[in-house]
């Protein structure tokens, strides 16, 4: 019985935290599509998004694709003709899934936890409340600036990621076991299809969104002092990490379903 | 008093889980009147202070500004009451990521929709009003003392102009002298402004100085009230005991043997 009751509990809990991030996004996304918007601080944001994010996204993108080429140049060896497919499998697997997802698990380990800290030091030191009394709605001078930078600036991260990572492919392809540049090239953009940019750019979006939106929404609900805001930044980054695998599965089920 | 109240406070209930922290306060507060909450650490004073301003949201009961209900305020609504209020908060609550005057301005800016260049000026003439030179304006927070953030937080709360000031903890963390000289900076605000302010503290100096009347809170109900001058002589043995400081005495606190 009192097991029971002990999951009955955290069931309950479970809900109870779900409920309050349903209500906490369904209201920053009605502040989303209801002016005043601050222009300035979306910029702010996405500058701080996605510029800053630039070195560590682009260092990280370049690296996963030479290893992605080094990875299927020693296991297609063992398929007849395989290593001529080299060049698609690394520019695919980067557009549809590898720039999105290293970018989305990257930004959200810097910027998810910058959210959190920053809007959870404002709330322990009554920051948020100093807003609301000078008229100003927290939701719409914190929230919603971060969660509209990171619509937009996770896909434009994603994007230069995407080329990078090709290009640490082409690099290990062409110097490392000696692929003709010119052919390599061809065979890239030859099998690139749009859509396979697309439907990684809509997953960067989403994964934009989430980053931000878990960074605000813990920091905005940290209670405590300094502990609080650092398990408001812990819980910030894995379940921003945890969304972000888990929305890659939905989406690519979604977008490539057919 | 014979005219109606700028504040009146009837029945105030709140809860958090099984603890009760204010159990049907009520309070009047005239206009132009300053009242002073004294009481002891957890007993409630916070909590109606955020009541009152609209941070917080009662379980039950009333709280009437200019006779007008503001508990259960919609959102829009509450920010344009908030234009009525300036709050000085116990720890300044200064946004760090702005500058001094642009703290000061804030409200000016975001609230009532004044311009960037003459909100900054009347953002230095009143640092002026507080004390602190225009060469303070440009600095950041976390370059002023303690003592100068108290200040600019005053002069963040009286640049609008509020109707009604609230004050939380005004003089906690100072030393004595500075503690008197914000004293002397609230008495000077309040009377040049005209406004009502309600301030909360546990500096019996602070609250003789600044009030001209007083209010002691134990428990989640208001259990003496009278002028500044006559708590000395109030009869009442909660208020003595609080006043002089003293272990003994109806107010117990829990302390369990080593």
């Amino acid at each position: 019985m009192a097991f029971l009751a002990r999951v009955g509990r955290v069931f309950l809990g479970f809900l109870a935290a779900a409920g309050r991030l349903a209500l906490f996004t369904l209201t920053a996304l009605s502040h989303c599509v209801r002016p005043p918007i601050y222009v300035n601080l979306i910029f702010r944001q996405f500058v701080d998004i996605g510029y800053y994010s630039l070195p560590v996204v682009g260092l990280t993108a370049i690296f996963i694709g030479m290893v992605l080429a080094l990875q299927l140049h020693t296991g297609f060896n063992r398929i007849t003709g395989g290593e001529s497919a080299i060049a698609q499998v690394v520019v695919l697997g980067m557009t549809r899934e590898l720039g999105p997802v290293i970018a989305g698990l990257m930004v959200a380990g810097r910027i998810g936890a910058a959210i959190a800290a920053e809007v959870g030091t404002m709330r322990v030191t009554d920051q948020i409340d100093a807003l609301s009394t000078l008229s100003t709605n927290p939701y719409k001078y914190l929230v919603v600036p971060r969660i509209l930078a990171g619509i937009v600036a996770l896909p434009a991260l994603v994007l230069i990621a995407d080329i990078i990572g090709v290009f640490g492919g082409f690099l290990v392809a062409t110097y490392k076991f000696g692929f003709n540049p010119a052919a390599y090239l061809h065979n890239t953009a030859d099998f690139l299809r749009r859509d396979d940019v697309i439907s990684g750019l809509i997953k960067s979006s989403v994964f934009g969104f989430l980053i931000a939106l878990m960074g605000c929404y813990t920091g905005y609900h940290s209670k405590g002092g300094a502990q609080g805001v650092g398990a408001a930044t812990t819980y910030a980054v894995v379940s921003a990490s945890v969304l972000i695998l888990t929305f890659d599965y939905i989406l690519s089920a979604l977008l490539f379903s057919s | 008093m014979t005219a109606a109240p700028k504040i009146s406070v009837r029945g105030l209930r709140k809860s958090f889980g099984a603890k009760v922290v204010l159990d049907g306060l009520d309070l009047d507060v005239g206009v132009g009147e300053s009242v002073v909450v004294i009481g002891g650490s957890g007993t409630g004073k916070s909590v109606m202070v955020k009541c009152i301003i609209g941070l917080m949201e009662p379980d039950a009961g009333s709280v009437k500004i200019d006779g007008q209900e503001v508990t259960g305020l919609k959102r829009s609504e509450r920010e344009r009451l908030m234009q009525k209020f300036g709050m000085l908060f116990q720890g300044s609550a200064l946004f760090d990521s702005l500058r001094v005057w642009q703290n000061v301005a804030f409200g000016l800016i975001q609230g009532h929709g004044i311009g960037r260049d003459e909100a900054k000026a009347i953002a230095i003439k009143t640092l002026g009003a507080v004390g602190l030179g225009p060469e303070v304006a440009e600095l950041w927070p976390a370059e002023l003392s303690g003592g100068m953030q108290k200040r600019v937080g005053l002069a963040r709360a009286i640049a609008a102009k509020p109707e009604i000031i609230i004050f939380d903890e005004p003089t906690t963390g100072l030393d004595p002298i500075m503690g008197d000289v914000i004293n002397d900076l609230i008495i000077k605000c309040v009377r040049d402004l005209g406004a009502t302010a309600v301030s909360i503290t546990h500096d019996m100096a602070s609250a003789h100085k600044i009030a001209d009347r007083i209010a002691m809170i134990y428990k989640g109900r208001i259990i003496w009230q009278g002028r500044a001058s006559t708590i000395d002589k109030s009869g009442n043995e909660y208020v003595e005991q609080f006043i002089h400081g003293r272990a003994e005495g109806p107010i117990q606190m829990e302390v369990r043997a080593l």
